[in-house]
């Protein structure tokens, strides 16, 4: 994190820090500009910087110089970037804030995103399962782990592909975003054991054949943080989906009647 | 299938705009306050209070068991290897199923057992008796079908394992019949009064 000198940070921080900046800021004016009116609750807020924070430290900094030799610093970074920053940030709700926060034809237009036929096809569980995890064989299954060190772009490429789709599976599973065409809830629980067990088998397998070009004691590391850690995403991805789930009578949304607009 | 308002739902949120298309039956924006999960609640209330109370235990007993296989076996007496390379395809895509299965049933079926309480429709005996045989037909199907058919790892490496595969699958015979035991003592006539 120094400044913009002539040589400065590599190109790859420079663009994480082009997102991560405007996403903190622009995500605080919204904040700030909805506390005249109904309070935004303080834990999105800080879930989404966290999410924001989680990804920015497995991208840039010493964990990422780091994870370019070292696969138990890659395996670290990869729950950060691919599912515990993802995550958090999904739970920041940035499109209620959006739709909130943006003038009334934005919010339409976004709201018209949503509901458009791409995206109803994106937020089908079983294609953010296989987009996320499919991602993830084809990183370590293939040559391409070796070309992300070699090759800027493709590392760049990999990473925002690893935010995004892991992005899209927690939304899609347990988000607090509007999401039309949500699907119930026993759906969303079959995917996200399917998807749980899809990268517990990807972790044991990188256990057992290390990724090319990684000797085995590292990979056997790697791969254990990556198994547990999916671990402990997948229990609270569980407890997010089971307590809406079985939300009984007496628990309500936190948007009181009272706090509706009419119209 | 059709989607409906398990959490606030998008009108209170947003400005007023167009006509909210979320494709399903029944109220529209009007009701947007009205408890959360109601299609499901429907859906589960429509289970009667022993029952549900049976299949909670189930999944909290699935989950104990694959929690219990984890943590004893393989972490702290390092019985059965973190994956052992012998295993085939097929057993590693069991086990990988069945632990995600484990961690999801437990908090599922814990969430469930909170409900019924909350709602006083819990039947003791059938949840302890669905746990119970949760727990064995967990164990079961590890010691038998994981193990043995699909050749995942063994319990333990360089003994004699006839005992241990033994005792595996005894213990689980010996929880699933006391399962089934201690359901029955569940002898209150039809329509279910308070639980507990």
């Amino acid at each position: 994190m120094d400044g913009h000198a002539g040589h400065g940070p590599d190109p790859t921080t420079l663009l994480v820090l082009l997102v991560a900046v405007p996403a903190v800021v622009g995500y605080l004016v919204a904040v700030r500009g909805e506390a005249g009116r109904r309070s935004w609750p303080p834990g999105r807020t800080a879930c989404w910087l966290a999410g924001v924070a989680a990804v920015v430290a497995g991208t840039t900094g010493p964990l990422a110089a780091a994870a370019h030799t070292d696969f138990r610093a890659h395996a670290v970074a990869h729950v950060l970037v691919g599912m515990l920053g993802p995550l958090l940030l999904v739970l920041g709700a940035p499109v209620t804030l959006a739709l909130r926060a943006l003038p009334v034809a934005g919010a339409r237009r976004l709201s018209g995103v949503l509901r458009s036929r791409p995206l109803r096809l994106l937020t089908e569980p079983a294609v953010a399962v296989v987009l996320d995890l499919g991602g993830l064989w084809l990183l370590y299954r293939t040559p391409l782990l070796g070309w992300t060190h070699t090759a800027p772009a493709v590392h760049l490429a990999v990473h925002l592909h690893l935010v995004l789709a892991g992005y899209l599976l927690a939304a899609v599973l347990v988000g607090r975003d509007p999401l039309p065409h949500r699907r119930s809830h026993r759906h969303r629980a079959v995917a996200l054991v399917v998807a749980l067990a899809a990268h517990g088998i990807l972790a044991k397998t990188l256990w057992a054949e290390p990724p090319a070009a990684v000797d085995a004691a590292t990979a056997q590391a790697g791969a254990v943080v990556m198994y547990y850690a999916g671990d402990v995403v997948e229990v609270a991805m569980a407890v997010l989906l089971c307590r809406r789930w079985f939300a009984g009578p007496g628990a309500r949304p936190r948007v009181r009647a009272a706090a509706l607009p009419t119209g | 299938m059709t989607g409906y308002p398990d959490r606030h739902p998008s009108p209170p949120e947003e400005p007023p705009r167009a006509p909210n298309a979320r494709p399903r039956p029944g109220p529209a924006l009007s009701t947007a306050a009205h408890g959360p999960a109601r299609s499901s609640r429907d859906r589960r209330t429509g289970t009667p209070p022993a029952r549900a109370s049976w299949w909670s235990g189930v999944l909290v007993g699935v989950g104990v068991a694959a929690f219990v296989d984890e943590t004893v076996f393989h972490q702290l007496l390092h019985w059965h290897h973190f994956y052992d390379r012998s295993t085939p395809e097929a057993g590693l895509v069991s086990d990988g199923v069945f632990h995600a299965v484990g961690w999801f049933a437990v908090v599922a079926g814990l969430f469930w057992f909170a409900a019924l309480r909350r709602r006083a429709e819990l039947v003791t005996a059938r949840w302890v008796g669905g746990l119970l045989v949760g727990t064995g037909a967990f164990q079961l199907y590890d010691g038998t079908v994981q193990h043995k058919l699909l050749g995942l790892h063994q319990i333990r490496y360089d003994v004699a394992l006839l005992p241990y595969d033994l005792t595996w699958n005894l213990v689980a015979v010996a929880l699933l019949v006391a399962g089934v035991l201690v359901a029955r003592r569940d002898r209150r006539p039809a329509p279910a009064g308070p639980g507990s």
